[in-house]
């Protein structure tokens, strides 16, 4: 069973009496362990993709199988559960919360998850540790590099051990050194702990860091290609 | 779901990013409440107050006094020409069944002296039933008898505020005073009772029996000549049986023709307190409104705030969203804040409240008293205004779309 599987899934927004096809019939599946890029142009649907992906959004029409679970028609709460459970997001803004120290931006996500607070501080050092910020705990995004601030994003994706990670354009405000930095932990990420890595990018060799890559286009699915083992 | 801890600890800090906001919101709420606990303060003192010289009056008290009379076609003014005798007391009790005590006084006001002090006040003249009319006990001492009555004994009971103007010190039970130039032994000492609903001071008195007012004291124009007759019901059930049986009695006694005027007339003391009592309620009512509609716009001003501390944080929210807060997680938050601001507003204004009734009580002379029932009513009245106001914007947050949420700027 493939970790996600989409089945002809469209998504149509409504603009007034315009009516916008962001995605149309687009079928994948991705594998656990993979690393998958996605590119294309804006408007080419592939934030849509993500968003779908993520669980922010439902598709208008198709299925979506995430571990086998239909989650296309499910509610908001339902939605937020697998969003708690399975999926990690990175963003191009980081979005950390302002004025809150590094160790409790990490801690955010096990809130929601129920978890004790003695628990939820040592899995975030932990997360922390790895993501190589370990003596940085109490520092608030403002006082962290933008580099320091993509590493609590990612090390908050990874805390609640969610199989899925989804970066929207991680780099994308980050300079080339930092940026491969990024990468490589990422990629790390994906060898040593086996997760599931889904990137959009609009820069060519950050999409190298992955082994495969997909290119929308117009809300289609153009190209699908695997890379061999580097 | 978020648990209870981390909601408050959440709430606090966002209440603590904007110190100054948070004040001002809760500022509403704590001139609301406290404006409340004040007047209902006031309220509830002025009707203690009052019920307190209701009872110091004594409980189901009627008074019976002289009416208007007719003399040669010129109506006299009320009261002004004594109507009521000794007779007529002996009658109401022989055969008025609803009256459980009823005694006749004789009142003027005389100058009294012992040693070098002297001291004008009233003087009653009444029977040993007066005690019971009155509720009133004796500090020290004995009551004077009937025995006292029939001799017309010179003897006195003082009220303590003639016992501080005449005696510095000294036990006045034994003592000789001279009430217009006549000497009486003092036999007893009346238990303290403070103000009369009316302000008047109960302690300013001396009893002496009735008789030996109307021979020594007072002259009078007919013999067993009385002022008044206080009367005592035998419960608060009988006092309209006693009022019609009073009537009904003395009418008959004093030969009055069907359809004319009483020469006398019969009031409801313990009833004209009451309603004094009751306007006072309604009084405490009106003000404790008025001061809820401070409260209401202290509501009105949380709700305020807390629709602009959500849009001011769409993007917190999103990235709360994003990951894994559901409806309920974010409706909890912005709730518990709403409720933080109200709740912490409501107990200021608790201690302001209390704060200003007590300056209320030292500034104008009035009795407040601050019930724990208005305090508890306060606080659940504001955790209601925090649930009531807080919940729409809260309501809001929690529908918002993560996907916007989080590319808000």
């Amino acid at each position: 069973m493939a970790l996600i599987e989409t089945k002809q899934i469209s998504r149509i927004y409504s603009m007034g009496d315009v009516e916008v096809k962001a995605l149309d019939n687009v079928s994948f599946t991705i594998d656990k362990g993979e690393f998958v890029a996605i590119m294309g142009a804006s408007g080419s649907g592939k934030s849509t993709t993500m968003n779908i992906l993520g669980c922010l959004d439902s598709p208008t029409s198709g299925k979506y199988l995430l571990e086998g679970m239909d989650v296309s028609k499910m509610g908001r709460d339902e939605l937020a559960a697998i969003r708690s459970k399975k999926l990690g997001f990175v963003f191009q803004g980081f979005n950390l919360l302002p004025r809150t120290s590094a160790i409790e931006n990490v801690e955010l996500p096990m809130l929601y998850s129920g978890m004790h607070a003695r628990q939820r501080k040592n899995k975030a050092l932990e997360a922390l540790n790895l993501v190589g910020l370990a003596g940085r705990e109490h520092h608030t995004p403002s006082q962290l590099s933008g580099g320091q601030q993509q590493r609590v994003a990612i090390g908050r994706a990874l805390v609640n051990n969610a199989p899925i990670i989804l970066a929207d354009e991680p780099t994308g405000n980050l300079d080339s050194k930092t940026s491969v930095e990024i990468m490589e932990l990422f990629v790390k990420l994906n060898a040593e702990s086996n997760i599931t890595i889904i990137l959009v990018t609009h820069e060519p060799d950050i999409a190298t860091y992955s082994r495969r890559l997909m290119k929308f286009s117009d809300g289609h699915l153009i190209s699908d290609t695997t890379r061999g083992m580097q | 779901m978020i648990d209870l801890p981390s909601t408050v600890k959440i709430s606090f800090r966002a209440l603590k990013v904007n110190k100054m906001r948070s004040l001002l919101t809760m500022l509403g709420i704590i001139i609301g409440v406290g404006a409340v606990i004040a007047m209902l303060a006031v309220g509830t003192g002025a009707r203690q107050q009052i019920a307190e010289q209701i009872a110091s009056m004594g409980s189901n008290l009627l008074i019976v006094m002289p009416g208007s009379t007719t003399s040669g076609g010129v109506r006299m003014g009320s009261g002004t020409q004594p109507t009521l005798s000794m007779a007529d007391s002996e009658a109401i009790i022989r055969e008025a069944t609803s009256v459980a005590y009823a005694a006749p006084v004789l009142s003027g006001i005389a100058q009294i002296i012992y040693g070098g002090e002297n001291w004008s006040t009233g003087i009653q003249g009444t029977t040993p039933s007066m005690l019971n009319v009155r509720d009133w006990n004796l500090s020290e001492g004995r009551p004077f008898t009937m025995e006292d009555v029939r001799n017309a004994t010179k003897v006195c009971l003082l009220g303590q505020t003639v016992v501080d103007n005449l005696f510095g010190g000294i036990d006045p039970v034994g003592q000789s005073i001279r009430i217009k130039n006549i000497p009486f032994t003092v036999i007893g000492i009346l238990e303290e009772k403070g103000q009369s609903p009316n302000g008047q001071d109960q302690d300013d008195t001396i009893y002496v029996p009735v008789t030996t007012a109307q021979k020594k004291l007072f002259g009078t124009s007919f013999p067993g000549m009385i002022r008044i007759i206080m009367i005592k019901a035998k419960g608060p059930e009988y006092m309209d049986q006693a009022e019609t049986q009073l009537d009904e009695l003395l009418r008959q006694r004093h030969h009055i023709q069907p359809g004319r005027d009483s020469d006398f007339s019969v009031r409801n003391l313990t009833q004209m307190m009451q309603t004094a009592e009751q306007s006072t309620a309604v009084m405490t009512l009106l003000l404790g409104a008025i001061a809820s509609v401070s409260l209401l716009v202290g509501g009105i001003g949380i709700m305020n705030i807390m629709l602009v501390s959500v849009t001011e944080r769409t993007r917190e929210i999103g990235i709360r969203m994003a990951v894994g807060a559901n409806t309920w997680d974010i409706r909890t938050q912005f709730l518990m804040e709403a409720l933080a601001l109200s709740l912490i507003g409501g107990v200021l204004g608790i201690a302001g409240g209390m704060t200003g009734a007590q300056a209320i009580s030292a500034m104008a002379g009035w009795p407040t008293i601050v019930s724990p029932m208005s305090i508890l009513l306060a606080f659940c009245f504001s955790a209601l205004i925090g649930v009531f106001f807080g919940f729409y914007p809260a309501y809001k947050a929690s529908l918002l779309d993560p996907i916007e949420a989080l590319r808000y700027e």
